[in-house]
């Protein structure tokens, strides 16, 4: 490192094909051509599973009530058979530390899987370019089309692919605004228009967002906004199964006949037909190796490979691969030898870890809380035949959907008992400050503080049961 | 915004948001309208380490009109909202009345619900178990910091569940009470009642009222002295309720039992206070309060739950 000098020169190039440019540039629309194939298919059931789930689950009903349900204003999150509190707010760090873990899984195997094949982004845009294709046609249509003067016939496919458009979007905000008010009231309070003004103001917005983002800006999110694709190039290393293009197999690369012989034109086996570019929903050319805008999307396997079926040559001159598979000419079996290196094993680990005790602690989690607070009016008191009293306020929350009655029980030194009723009746995911005087007998105790524990339990199910620590002090 | 000590601060704060804001534009409009090199290859002609070279990515024209209308935005907002210095903003929004505006809503909404308690008279709330967990719950937050979740009170603390009131234990008078509060004043009765000796043999006498130990030749030796407490405390000491003097001839001593505790008592005498509750809580609010008070003490049952 001798040679290195200590601060990085700038070389300017010289340069006669220099021309002056703006930092900021039009955007080219970019019209990608459809594409069949194993991977699309792959992306069209992901859009269907998450299009169904987002789409479905407000409509389903639990007990008389929505099955998910995010009521903000009484703060109860209901999802299916639990009900969520404030206090339960960890579940969401639990949520989002594992969706985030196995991001950094998923990228570090195979690139850039979640950007392809199941972010919203990628996934409204699918289903927008569906409807622009059925209304217009495919890209050289639409090319066509873009480039047509104004005419009947454009203004008729336009306004039904944007009222088809935002017919789609309103339905989707429609949608977002059902999770958090339910959304068989919402349908109904939207047939008589009278939607509170917040209600108003989150379908249009969700709905424009979608009808904005999955419209016109398409790529541009990934590109120029998203925070994900900038970290997830970081995650990538030379294991990283990547959509590549083998440079070795495919230049150089030229037009020919179907019937000649490469080898002998001197030709690679790839035949120029800029259908992986026309399919690239970000509008890069693969062929020059990994760039920041690839979302893996693998539309240019899929289109490829129907090429190098039709001129005869074997599948694969872009395929999913890794920088050190393309380099050195591995097979499958030596690539995933390398999947399992310390980074991915680490993140499995980790994922693993807080997966279950996350799923755990839901799974044992008590639908009751407890708050023991001393009352500071009075520390202790001396009542009648001379027994010393202190009063608690337990602030009991009955976490489940039906009424309960709970036994309260004080133990930890001699003779202690309630001077209150042992049972009390706290309603449904409602919360109640309930007083206790706790009593012990002259002389059962030193003068000082002395740990005790109240034990609530639910009558009608032993299962819910929860023990409070306390302190009750001896006056000298 | 009332905080600013001086006018110079809020100039100060509203000068550098605003030149801040016209910094954003400035900056927007250099980078907009400068041009830089680019080869024909489109990289810039920058090379680092040997071979790394900076390719030209110009963001899309779009992003300077976001960044327009986000300026646009922020200056719309300052006169909007209180955002430079001490100048309130056109729509004189503070944190304060929306707070306020929240809670006028929220009485709005449940209106209805004290709208039924409002024609009932207490004795029918107190067996009204949607009012009594509202009233507990009122009781809680707002009364039980002096007069304990249990509501038996402490030291100087009335307990409001034995049956004894100093001012009165109907409704209405429960009512009065939380609405305006009450001042228990008692005058330090040493000077009226003679010396050290004298006070010492009154309390014995306050003592021998309610048959707790007591010394009966001091009580005697305080009887007459007794005179300066009965204008106030009934020639009985059976207390009055018109000026909140507790009866001294029962079970309950609100500031201390004993000698030591009756001769601080005519020595010092007591200011006790109990805050107006009217501007906390609300008429509604009071009326299904008072009940609740009022029930602790007129159970029909003993099982409050």
């Amino acid at each position: 490192m001798t040679d290195r000098k200590a601060t990085i020169p700038i070389v300017a190039v010289p340069a006669d094909d220099e021309v002056m440019v703006s930092l900021y540039a039009a955007r080219e629309k970019i019209q990608p051509r459809s594409v069949s194939g194993l991977f699309s298919r792959w992306r069209w059931i992901m859009v269907w599973l998450t299009q169904i789930v987002f789409y479905g689950l407000p409509w389903l009903q639990w007990h008389a009530r929505q099955a998910v349900l995010f009521d903000l204003e009484a703060r109860r999150f209901y999802i299916f058979n639990l009900v969520l509190y404030p206090q339960d707010f960890i579940y969401l760090t639990g949520l989002l530390v594992i969706s985030a873990l196995a991001l950094f899984l998923f990228t570090a195997v195979a690139g850039r899987l979640w950007c392809g094949f199941a972010c919203p982004q990628t996934v409204y845009t699918e289903i927008f370019l569906w409807i622009e294709k059925r209304v217009e046609g495919d890209r050289s249509a639409r090319l066509k089309l873009d480039r047509a003067g104004l005419s009947a016939e454009k203004l008729a496919k336009r306004s039904l692919k944007h009222a088809l458009w935002l017919v789609f979007s309103l339905w989707t905000g429609f949608t977002f605004v059902g999770y958090f008010t339910p959304i068989r009231e919402l349908g109904a309070l939207s047939m008589a228009a009278a939607l509170g003004p917040w209600q108003w103001f989150w379908i249009f917005f969700y709905g424009l967002a979608t009808y904005g983002n999955a419209g016109f800006l398409r790529e541009q999110v990934c590109k120029y906004m998203c925070p994900y694709a900038r970290f997830q190039s970081a995650m990538f290393d030379r294991d990283t199964m990547i959509v590549t293009y083998d440079e070795q197999r495919g230049e150089p690369r030229g037009a020919r006949s179907k019937k000649a012989d490469p080898t002998a034109l001197g030709l690679g086996a790839c035949v120029d037909c800029t259908l992986c570019v026309q399919v690239c929903p970000t509008g890069i050319d693969i062929r020059n190796g990994l760039q920041y805008e690839c979302i893996g999307c693998a539309a240019c396997i899929d289109v490829c490979d129907t090429v190098m079926d039709k001129v005869g040559y074997p599948r694969g001159l872009i395929r999913f691969s890794t920088q050190n598979g393309i380099e050195q000419g591995w097979g499958t079996r030596q690539m995933l030898r390398r999947a399992l290196r310390p980074r991915v094993l680490v993140y499995t680990a980790i994922l693993g870890v807080i997966t279950i005790a996350v799923g755990l602690s839901l799974f044992l989690r008590t639908p009751l809380k407890v708050d023991v607070i001393r009352d500071r009016g009075a520390l202790a008191r001396m009542v009648e035949e001379g027994r010393i009293e202190n009063v608690f306020r337990l602030q009991i929350m009955n976490a489940t959907e039906l009424p309960q009655r709970y036994a309260i029980q004080v133990s930890g030194l001699p003779g202690i008992a309630l001077d209150t009723p042992a049972e009390v009746e706290v309603l449904s995911t409602e919360v109640r400050a309930v007083a206790v005087r706790v009593q012990i007998p002259p002389d059962a105790a030193s003068s000082g503080s002395h740990p005790i524990r109240f034990d609530i339990r639910a009558t009608g199910d032993e299962g819910i049961h929860v023990s409070e620590k306390a302190v009750f002090l001896v006056p000298r | 915004m009332s905080d600013f000590t001086s006018d110079f601060w809020s100039w100060y704060v509203a000068g550098l948001t605003l030149v801040s804001i016209l910094a954003c534009l400035v900056l927007l409009w250099v980078s907009g309208t400068a041009k830089v090199k680019a080869t024909a290859d489109n990289t810039t002609g920058h090379v680092w380490d040997e071979d790394l070279r900076e390719m030209n990515n110009p963001l899309p024209r779009w992003w300077v009109y976001l960044f327009i209308i986000t300026v646009v935005f922020s200056l719309l907002y300052g006169l909007l909202y209180p955002m430079y210095g001490k100048y309130p903003g056109m729509l004189n929004w503070t944190s304060g009345s929306r707070y306020q505006n929240e809670v006028a809503k929220r009485a709005e909404e449940i209106a209805p619900l004290y709208a039924q308690f409002n024609g009932m008279e207490p004795q029918q709330l107190a067996g009204n178990a949607q009012a009594m967990a509202i009233g507990e719950r009122l009781f809680m937050n707002n009364c039980a910091t002096c007069h304990g979740s249990d509501a038996r009170g402490a030291r100087s603390f009335p307990n409001l569940t034995d049956g004894d009131w100093l001012w009165g234990g109907d409704p209405a008078t429960i009512k009065a009470t939380i609405i305006s509060g009450r001042m228990g004043v008692m005058p330090p009765m040493a000077a009226a009642v003679g010396s050290p000796e004298d006070v010492r043999n009154v309390a014995h006498f306050v003592l021998s009222l309610s048959g707790s130990p007591h010394d009966s030749v001091r009580a005697a030796l305080g009887r007459p002295a007794f005179a300066a407490c009965a204008a106030c405390h009934g020639a009985d000491g059976k207390g009055n309720t018109a000026m909140g003097a507790p009866n001294l001839s029962d079970k309950v001593w609100l500031h201390g039992w004993g000698e030591e505790a009756v001769v601080r008592a005519i020595t010092k005498g007591f200011n006790n206070q109990m805050p107006a509750q009217a501007d906390k809580l609300n008429a509604d609010q009071i009326h299904v309060l008072s009940a609740y008070v009022w029930g602790m003490s007129n159970k029909a049952s003993p099982a409050p739950n």
